[in-house]
Parts: structure tokens; C-alpha cells; sequence
């Protein structure tokens, strides 16, 4: 099972995972909520889907591949874990 | 804008491959002269990197009913099976597949790919969940995305992380499917399957276990990984290919499950598209009868697995799985591995070259698939061949 956790602040959320995506982004990348994960950032769909491993097992949460796909931006990124988060409750 | 556009960054990557003056993805084989040697680029080439586990793409039964086939029913049925593309070789077939696997059912598809399109779009619904390992191949990954499901990955080959995953989404309005590789294509490391189906039968979903790469070569009458590893009657849904150990092109599933033939009319690429012709279907149950005859075609590939990885190991190369029918080579870079694919072919031995995003946590590899049909002087020979990469990879190229 997984601890209990409450949604992080929004701002905090972003930094959060900022942090993660740093690691698949090109090094010293601008990290914005309107950044671009594959056009800003290289990112291809595979690499997403292994950063998004990374983000649910920081959270302890699944993002449904199918999900996945329609990601652009960074802040779509944070949104969707948001939820993610919030569904679990 | 273009309609290709969004392709541009694909675009750049071929183009830079291009540049080195072959394309390693469309290399053209001119002429053929066994399961093992080939020539290509004007030179006489071992075939290092083909799936012919068993080389019975030349053995004389399969061919002759391959032959025999053709001759009596055609080139091709024109049809679908469930219009007129069901011939009695069809049926034969599916039974003979049963029985070998030990089921009570098979169905036969028209390529492996479909085989998985098919099976898993079949069997799942936009109700259910598809827990999958994350180092699945196209034809999974397409399978769950044709049947609508909710799809989770877990960590590869972890039966830990599939729990927790299971955990985390019970899905009480309908079924879980979990969807795993009895040997991997790209690393060559065989699924812990013990440890998956105890993880499986604790949560009760269903297992569907795709042996593409591991039937023919795994466990004592040559099934699989689940029957080398004593777990069958756990697996519920096994898919395999034509394409590998059978030598030939198509695919298959089996099952226990009494409703299992529910999906020759529910599939939809099993349905709308042909079935496989005569010929193949043929030379495919001239191969199966090989499997079932000759097990000392397995014997003779592990022989040649043992001794292609002790030997690529005493040269220093980075194997990403103990010995096998597929020997991985990880390569520091896209750069390198390109160089080394290129020199190994124009040293005349052709391997698989493997890169991201096609391969998993952005691995570049030589990929090379071993066979029955090796000769001891031909795996000395490949040997050689790496001896000679070795040196030119030591310092100057890894430096570079």
C-alpha cells in the first residue's frame, strides 16, 4: 500500500515534477509550464512514457498509458498528475 | 504545412544514418545460400541476426510440403477465415498446435503481429485494465490500444511492481489482463515468470504470456518459457509466431478457456484480413513436426549460444543477458554501435543494429539472434570477426 499523501500546492507540484523531467531534458533546458516535451525537449513518446514511471513511482499513482499520448506541454504534464493525485484521494 | 511534418525529427535521424552510406534498416539481401549465410553488398555474409532459431527455413520436409502445397491449393486463398479462407491445412493446423501446446484450442493468424493485435484487442474491453511490462513490443503495445482498455505499464520484468500496480487498480467494473514476453527481443532476458503468475493468481487476473521469441527453443518439448519454468497451467492465453522457430510467416494462440473461440468471430485481425496461404501453412506444419521430431535442433542452438556469449564475453563485450538465442551487445552510444554494426558487415557478418526509441531505456545495441543452424566454423569465424571489432573499438573510437 501506499502512504497517505495530499496533493502537493500547485507551485510545489511544478517544481516537483520539473525535477523529474530535468532528467530526460537536454541539460540547462528552460522548465515552464508552456514548455514543450518533444518539441522543447526531445522527449519522444517512449522517453514520456519512462518519465512518466518515474512520476508514479515518486507518487505512488498510475497514469494510463492511453493518457499519455495526448500530453504536449510540461503543464499538461503537472495537470494530469494532479489529477492522477486527486483521484486517489 | 505538410502532411509529413511530423516527422521532422524522425526525418533528421534517418537522414544522419544515411549519411554513413548504408541504410542499416532496409539492407537488401541479393542472394540466400542457407539459413546462416546470405550474401549482401556483393559479399558472401553470416547471418547473425535473423530468429531462424531452429534454421529450418531450408530443411528439405519443409520445403517439399511448402512445394506440394502450393501446387495442389495456389498461391494464396484470397479470403478471409471467416469468409473462404479456411482450407482443411488451416484447421490441421490449429489442431496440431493444440496438441503440441497441450490446450484444448488454437487459432491461427496471419502474421505474429496480428496474432497479438488480436488476441489482446480480443480479450480486453474498454471496461478492463491491461497491466503490461514496459519493455513490450509494437504489436502488444497496438493490441491494447485497439481493444480500448485501461493500460498500465510496470517496471520490466519486475513482479513487485506489477503487485503494487494491481494494488492500485482493482477494476471492479471489469477484468485485468496482464501481458508479458517469455524471452525479450532486445536484451534477451527471460521473464520471471514464477514470481508473475503467484503475483497473478493473488490478485485473480489473467495471464497472457506472448512466447514469440521462446517457443521452439524453451523447456523440455520446446513450448516455451512457461514450460521450461513449470508454470503452464497458470498461463491462460500463450501467443507464439511462424515467423521464428517455425521458419515461417503467421501466428498463433492457444487457451484452455472454453470460450476461447469466441474470438474468431469478436477479433477484428483475425477477421477482416486473409488468411495465410497454402504454402505456408504447409511448410509451417513440416516445422512443427521438426520441433516435435528432431530436439536436437534445441540442443545444437543452446550449444551455439553457450559459445557465442562465452566467447563475446572473453572479448570484453557488454552481454545484457546470460547465455541465450539472442546475445545483446550494449554499445556506449548511437555513434558506435553504428560504426561497429557497418565494420562487422563489411567484415561479412550480419547482426541486428538496435536503437532508441526502438529498444528500452534508450539502448544501442548489437543484437545478434543464434541458430541450429550455425556451424562450429561459423561461430569461430563470427568470433573472429568480433575479435577484430574489439581492437578497433578499444581506445581511438570509444574515445572519440
Amino acid at each position: 500500500m501506499q502512504p497517505a499523501m495530499t496533493t502537493p500546492d500547485p507551485d510545489r507540484l511544478l517544481a516537483e515534477v520539473s525535477e523529474l523531467v530535468a532528467r530526460f531534458a537536454p541539460p540547462g533546458a528552460k522548465l515552464e509550464r508552456s514548455t514543450e516535451l518533444t518539441a522543447d525537449l526531445s522527449i519522444d513518446s517512449v522517453a514520456a512514457m519512462d518519465l512518466v514511471m518515474e512520476i508514479e513511482d515518486r507518487y505512488g499513482i498510475d497514469v494510463p498509458v492511453n493518457e499519455i499520448a495526448d500530453l504536449v506541454t510540461l503543464g499538461d504534464l503537472v495537470d494530469l498528475v494532479a489529477r492522477q493525485l486527486g483521484a486517489r484521494g | 504545412m505538410d502532411i509529413f511534418d511530423k516527422y521532422d525529427t524522425l526525418a533528421a535521424r534517418r537522414a544522419q544514418l544515411l549519411a554513413t552510406g548504408i541504410d542499416p534498416f532496409h539492407l537488401e539481401i541479393e542472394d540466400l545460400a542457407g539459413p546462416c549465410e546470405a550474401v549482401i553488398a556483393g559479399r558472401p555474409t553470416i547471418l547473425l541476426g535473423t530468429n531462424n532459431y531452429l534454421g529450418v527455413t531450408f530443411d528439405p520436409a519443409c520445403i517439399e510440403a511448402g512445394v506440394a502445397a502450393l501446387r495442389r491449393h495456389g498461391t494464396g486463398t484470397t479470403g478471409s477465415r471467416i469468409a473462404n479462407g479456411t482450407y482443411a491445412g488451416h484447421r490441421a493446423l490449429e489442431a496440431e498446435l493444440a496438441a503440441f501446446m497441450g490446450r484444448r484450442a488454437a487459432i491461427v493468424f496471419t502474421t505474429g503481429y496480428q496474432a497479438n493485435l488480436a488476441t489482446i484487442g480480443g480479450l480486453a474491453g474498454p471496461k478492463d485494465t491491461i497491466f503490461v511490462d514496459s519493455d513490450w513490443h509494437a504489436s502488444i503495445f497496438d493490441g491494447c490500444k485497439l481493444s480500448g482498455a485501461t493500460v498500465v505499464r510496470f517496471r520490466h520484468n519486475d513482479p513487485a511492481d506489477l503487485d503494487r500496480r494491481l494494488e492500485r487498480n482493482p477494476t471492479p467494473d471489469g477484468c485485468r489482463l496482464i501481458v508479458v514476453e517469455g524471452l525479450y527481443s532486445m536484451f534477451g532476458d527471460v521473464a520471471r515468470l514464477a514470481e508473475i503468475v503467484e503475483v497473478k493468481r493473488r490478485h485473480g487476473a489473467f495471464l497472457l504470456l506472448d512466447e514469440a521469441h521462446s517457443f521452439g527453443v524453451f523447456g523440455a518439448r520446446g513450448r516455451g518459457v512457461a514450460e521450461e519454468l513449470g508454470v503452464e497451467p497458470e498461463v491462460d492465453f500463450i501467443v507464439g509466431t511462424f515467423s521464428k522457430s517455425l521458419g515461417g510467416i503467421g501466428g498463433f494462440a492457444v487457451s484452455d478457456h472454453p470460450r476461447f473461440e469466441l474470438l474468431r468471430v469478436a477479433a477484428r485481425p483475425y477477421m477482416f484480413t486473409a488468411s495465410p496461404g497454402p504454402a505456408t501453412i504447409a511448410s509451417v506444419r513440416a516445422a512443427l513436426a521438426q520441433i516435435v521430431a528432431r530436439p536436437e535442433l534445441r540442443a545444437r542452438l543452446w550449444e551455439n549460444a553457450r559459445t557465442l556469449h562465452a566467447g563475446l564475453v572473453g572479448l570484453g563485450f557488454a552481454l545484457a543477458a546470460p547465455p541465450g538465442p539472442i546475445l545483446s551487445i550494449r554499445l556506449p552510444d548511437e555513434r558506435t554501435a553504428v560504426f561497429a554494426w557497418k565494420r562487422l558487415l563489411e567484415a561479412g557478418v550480419y547482426v541486428n543494429l538496435a536503437l532508441p526509441p526502438g529498444t528500452p531505456g534508450g539502448a544501442c545495441l548489437l543484437r545478434c539472434s543464434v541458430s541450429a543452424a550455425h556451424t562450429a566454423e561459423q561461430i569461430r569465424a563470427v568470433l573472429d570477426r568480433f575479435a577484430e571489432l574489439a581492437s578497433a573499438l578499444a581506445p581511438p573510437v570509444a574515445a572519440e
